[in-house]
């Protein structure tokens, strides 16, 4: 049987051989998941050898050992371990070598990938260099290249061979995004031969063997091609002019040339640059289409080394590392089982409420009650739950049946009949003390003792909504981003009498609702809103100072926010933030004051985009230009603009966020560095590829960081004053994470 | 004393009621037009498992049933189960017995859980007769088959040639009697007639029925049992109350409506018959060992029930005067026992004839074998909240309307027992006792 692979002594692989075809079973030694590493390619070579070299073997499949996933990509520890470009230009050419003799072996002896789970980075670029894929239409089937989440590209051939199987315009989508494909749309894009059950993978992977041997080719010719004909060729063009685009820019130099530029300046456009890694695949792409195969290899290893070890790809790696170990994370050093939540009823039913009932439906498969004053507010809150559903049907993410059961689920009440077995309650109502403190006492007379009760608050104390409790014990808060569907942070928050099972509860809840779970301790504005504070506020003085509006978002813009300070506070709401605002100077006094100027706008009726009015004119709900008149009413300097570079601006604006993380550290707000620059990155934008505001600060050294906090205290006193970790670290020369 | 050889008791106690809900029941036709049975049906149950707070695993069985049944949805049991987001592994069949389907479709739970072979379960009917399966005449039926049959264009074109023009028109499904070919207005006209019961007295029983049905909703207690159905992609239109209720509803009005089955001899009006109806009903019932543990207390307790059958070309709705002496007897109790009697109104006509059934000496020496007369229910005991000439009658759901407004007034009493009949097409009769 194997005798002839035995003598490798394999520990990642099992070879059989049935019938002159090697079975290559990938299961990697002491992993759930496979990925693919020095060790791994070393033994992949060995395995490869003597396919090649025994006669007896006319073809191989490869399979993984493991239940749901085929390769999931390269192993993320090993490139991080690297701390030159060349060791992982190395690894990159050494791969090229590898997947190159697996390629050419395969015009000999056909290679079929047989692919069920997730065949993902290095793990599809191993899939790309066979002779043929079959996959599984299992929904854990998904196909990608995912590296340019991580700051790096496909350094194992990707660039190259990609474009060449499904075409340019398809491999500048995948690559660039990132984004991965269910088997479905792998067949459809040409990545895949064939979609089949999972049962009969392996019986199509040897079909596919048989049909390579005898020369035919692996994919039916489909559609209107079956049809040789003239009038076929007229259907053809007729029935997708789109595609006949595509491919006759594809086809030849000009357009291609077209077609980069094009994706280039999408990218730019997208990226300010800022983004090195999806530049780099662009430009090994281009460099295979345009001078040839062997000078696109040779510049995507080379720009594979240069990325690992650029500051990036380090940074988005460790929050890659953060995020896995959030996952591990219960929320509490405690040993205790979180209780099971079966049931959820949430208070209010607008956006966040709808948003929290729709992942809680969705993610959790369990009854959801909302209640809310009236049928019609119910009915609004049905409706955005029925809005988020149906998207997911239109997407093909579920089918319509299963979105009606899920609906079925989710109802709502003006009484709060049906929340007698409700094992955690979410108060999603409007941001008013008196407000949630009576909904709380209501909710605990009904529900259970065991029942968790959670308030969605983003400023208020939950200690002090949790002062009425009869059981504070089993109250916390769980701080949802808007809008919930789509960011993926959740802060709960604990106060001292804040159970550490109905914590591990809370943080169960959030994880299955897929959500990055960070634990901070209560206090004014907790972790998130608390670090918003000063950076909105610094914002505004720059504003008052005679910064123009432009220039202040622009300069955030660039540093890699999503979106610019003031953009932001018209999207939260003018009138949201002023009040934010008043309840951190209060709690932290004179240093989270925001210019009483601001209170001007409040004072001539702007709430931002929900009135129409903010900082920048509406027309018809779209945001236009900056709106001048903002400049009078603030009064002062600002009426006559004055130029505040950028840098100035970028900077200022954003040591303020950096600043009161660290305080929040000091303050024992949060557990860790890695929830910080968790929280800031999930929850308010912080730029991912900074790692952080802890990863950015150990970038620069503490010191670097205190002294242009010490410069500015000097011209602004008080707001800039440094933290005391920063002065510690400064001081010792430590950094927040271990280096 | 019940009957030796009857049980109501299981192995884990008696079946309870527990929890119950309805939809509002409307006209056909009218705001639910584009909600079929199994949606219906689907909302009542959802809502139910909610509003009960109970955790949707220790359901073991549902049964429901609709009289017109949907071809798409043969078994609305099961479809209600996999459609209301319920687990999949809970167990579903379909009940059909006309009129008293849903106390079909209690009894089976009661029988299951007395047998020891379930301990809870969910139970109800629905129908909607503004989505009523439209059918295709016989001719064209076996057409359509040979058409699908053949192979080639010319074979499948060529048994429609020999249609002729009133093959093409559809098919409603007929609420007639298939033995007698009566309707079921013929029938109730046929027994007022035999039993003498007046016109005036018919008007009368009406106006009383939407009076009471009235008062029950201005007292909130249909509150409690009617959901709000909230309709539409955006939920905007709130449906929250029953549409065929008229608290203005007076004698002058109802005595100027024609007769509509018989026009020159007959008595029987719109006025004093019950409406076809869109809506739906659902119970939570579990042995009482299973609601103790549970911690959910029983509304009311299934005591004992009968099902009977009569010549359809008689009497035809005269099923209840056979049915209520069987189950009272069963139950070991007469009619003075009873706290509460719950008659399904088809029409006034017909409970009318029923209740000269319970009573007259004459009658159940001619067709009771000369047996005792159950006797005069008293009018402070009788449909206290109204019935199914006010209310409506979704077919299906009826039953289950009538046990839960029936266990909650049992329950809110604190004790009793109460007697509930339907008469039903076939010349079935049904009669089920609750008590608490």
């Amino acid at each position: 049987m194997s005798n002839m692979f035995a003598h490798l002594n394999l520990s990642h692989f099992r070879v059989s051989v049935e019938e002159g075809i090697a079975l290559v079973t990938f299961d990697r030694d002491g992993d759930k998941v496979n990925s693919l590493g020095t060790p791994i390619i070393r033994e992949m070579e060995a395995v490869v050898d003597v396919i090649e070299r025994e006669a007896s073997i006319v073809a191989a499949i490869i399979v993984s050992g493991k239940e749901d996933t085929f390769i999931a990509g390269a192993d993320v520890t090993e490139l991080a371990a690297y701390t030159t470009a060349a060791q992982a230009q190395e690894l990159s050419t050494r791969a090229h070598k590898g997947f190159a003799r697996l390629e050419a072996l395969g015009r000999e002896k056909p290679i079929i990938a047989a692919i069920h789970g997730a065949a993902l980075g290095g793990g599809l670029e191993l899939a790309l260099a066979c002779s043929g894929r079959v996959a599984s239409d299992a929904d854990v089937t998904k196909l990608g290249l995912p590296e340019v989440k991580l700051g790096l590209l496909p350094g194992a051939g990707g660039t190259q061979r990609l474009p060449r199987l499904v075409g340019l315009t398809n491999a500048l989508d995948l690559i660039l995004s990132g984004k991965d494909v269910r088997a479905k749309k792998a067949l459809k894009l040409g990545l895949v031969d064939e979609v089949v059950p999972r049962p009969v993978l392996l019986e199509a992977a040897k079909r596919a063997v048989n049909k390579a041997l005898q020369g035919k080719p692996l994919r039916p010719a489909r559609g209107f091609t079956r049809l040789r004909s003239p009038l076929a060729k007229v259907l053809r063009d007729i029935a997708d002019p789109e595609f006949l685009q595509e491919v006759a820019l594809e086809e030849n130099p000009v357009g291609q040339r077209l077609l980069f530029k094009k994706a280039k300046e999408r990218l730019l456009e997208r990226t300010h640059g800022l983004y090195p890694a999806p530049e780099a695949a662009l430009d090994a792409m281009r460099t295979g289409i345009l001078e040839g195969s062997e000078a696109g290899y040779a510049a995507e290893a080379e720009h594979f080394g240069k990325l690992v070890v650029s500051p990036e790809a380090r940074a988005l790696i460790s929050i890659f590392f953060a995020q896995q170990a959030t996952k591990k994370d219960t929320g509490t050093t405690a040993k205790v089982e979180p209780r099971e939540v079966k049931k959820l009823g949430v208070l209010g039913g607008g956006l966040m409420g709808g948003g929290i009932a729709y992942v809680s439906a969705t993610k959790l498969h369990i009854p959801v009650r909302i209640n809310e004053v009236d049928d019609a507010a119910i009915g609004r809150g049905l409706a955005h739950v029925r809005q988020l559903i149906d998207k997911d049907v239109e997407r093909r993410r579920t089918t319509r049946f299963e979105a009606e059961r899920i609906l079925s689920r989710v109802t709502g009440t003006s009484s709060y009949d049906g929340f007698a077995n409700a094992d955690l309650v979410v108060e999603a109502v409007f941001e008013d003390l008196e407000l949630k403190r009576r909904v709380l006492l209501d909710v605990e007379k009904r529900v259970p003792p065991t029942c968790v009760f959670a308030s969605n608050t983003s400023s208020i104390p939950i200690a002090s909504i949790a002062e009425v409790s009869s059981r504070p014990e089993a109250v916390l808060g769980m701080h949802y981003f808007s809008p919930v569907e789509k960011m993926p942070l959740l802060e709960v928050v604990t106060t001292a009498k804040t159970a550490d099972w109905a914590v591990a509860t809370a943080v169960k809840v959030g994880k299955a609702q897929g959500k990055t779970v960070i634990v901070v301790r209560d206090g004014p504005g907790f972790y998130t809103s608390r670090i918003l504070a000063p950076y909105m506020n610094e914002a505004a003085w720059l504003l008052v100072e005679g910064a123009s509006i432009e220039d202040i978002d622009a300069a955030l813009v660039e540093m890699g926010f999503p979106v610019g300070p003031l953009t932001l506070l018209d999207e939260v709401g003018i009138d949201v933030g002023n009040k934010v605002a008043h309840i951190m100077a209060k709690a932290f006094g004179s240093r989270m004051n925001a210019p009483e100027a601001m209170d001007s706008l409040i004072r001539d009726g702007r709430q931002g985009r929900k009135n129409g009015r903010g900082l920048y004119v509406y027309e018809k709900g779209k945001k236009r230009g900056p709106d001048a008149s903002v400049y009078d009413l603030l009064g002062g300097k600002s009426r006559g603009r004055s130029r505040i570079p950028r840098d100035e601006i970028r900077e200022r604006v954003s040591l303020q966020m950096v600043n009161e993380a660290v305080r929040c550290l000091d303050d024992g707000i949060l557990r860790s560095a890695r929830d910080g620059d968790i929280g800031a990155v999930f929850g308010l934008g912080f730029p991912p590829f900074l790692g952080g505001p802890f990863r950015h600060v150990d970038r620069q050294g503490a010191r670097a960081v205190l002294e242009r906090l010490k410069h500015y205290t000097a011209s602004f006193g008080e707001r800039f004053r440094p933290a005391e970790g920063l002065e510690r670290h400064a001081a010792a020369g430590t950094t927040f994470h271990p280096m | 004393m019940a009957k030796p050889g009857f049980n109501h008791v299981g192995p884990r106690g008696r079946a309870a009621i527990v929890h119950g809900i309805r939809t509002p029941f409307v006209k056909s036709g009218t705001v639910f037009k584009h909600l079929s049975a199994l949606e219906l049906g689907k909302a009542a149950v959802a809502e139910l498992v909610q509003r009960a707070a109970i955790d949707p695993v220790h359901i073991d069985r549902l049964v429901f049933g609709a009289v017109i049944p949907d071809p798409q949805a043969p078994n609305i049991a099961r479809e209600i189960v996999l459609a209301a987001g319920l687990p999949r592994g809970i167990d579903a069949y379909s009940v059909s017995r006309a009129c008293a389907t849903s106390t079909q479709a209690l009894v089976e739970a009661a029988q299951g859980i007395i047998a020891g072979d379930i301990d809870v379960a969910v139970v109800g009917g629905a129908e909607s007769l503004s989505r009523v399966p439209i059918t295709v005449s016989d001719n064209l039926a076996d057409a359509l088959m040979a058409a699908n049959s053949a192979k080639d264009a010319l074979g499948k074109a060529k048994p429609f040639l020999e249609l002729g023009a009133r093959d093409l028109l559809p098919k409603a499904p007929a609420i007639k009697e298939v033995s007698t070919g009566m309707s079921m207005g013929d029938s109730a006209e046929k027994m007022a007639k035999e039993n003498r019961i007046t016109r005036a007295a018919q008007d009368a029983f009406a106006y009383n029925s939407h009076k009471k049905a009235a008062a029950a909703w201005e007292k909130g207690i249909y509150d409690a049992e009617v959901m709000h159905m909230l309709l539409g992609r955006d939920y905007g239109q709130a449906v929250v109350k029953d549409g065929i209720v008229r608290p203005d509803s007076s004698l002058e009005k109802l005595a100027s409506l024609p007769p509509v089955f018989d026009r020159n001899y007959g008595s029987v009006t719109a006025g004093s018959s019950s409406p076809l109806t869109d809506g739906a009903a659902a119970l939570l019932v579990m042995s009482e060992e299973r609601a103790q543990e549970l911690g959910l207390v029983p509304l009311a307790f299934v005591r004992s029930w009968a099902f009977t059958a009569l010549d359809p070309s008689w009497q035809l709705l005269q099923g209840p005067v056979f049915a209520a002496p069987k189950a009272l007897e069963r139950a070991g109790l007469t009619l003075e026992d009873l706290t509460l009697v719950d008659m399904h109104e088809a029409f006034a006509a017909q409970v009318l004839s029923n209740l000269y059934g319970f009573e007259s000496k004459e009658f159940n020496d001619r067709y009771r074998g000369g047996a005792k007369p159950l006797g005069k229910v008293p009018e402070d005991k009788l449909n206290i909240h109204g019935g199914s000439v006010s209310l409506g009658h979704p077919f299906g759901a009826t039953g289950a309307r009538q046990a839960l407004t029936m266990s909650r007034e049992l329950s809110r009493r604190g004790e009793g027992f109460a007697l509930i009949t339907q008469c039903a097409a076939g010349g079935l009769g049904a009669a089920l006792v609750l008590e608490r």
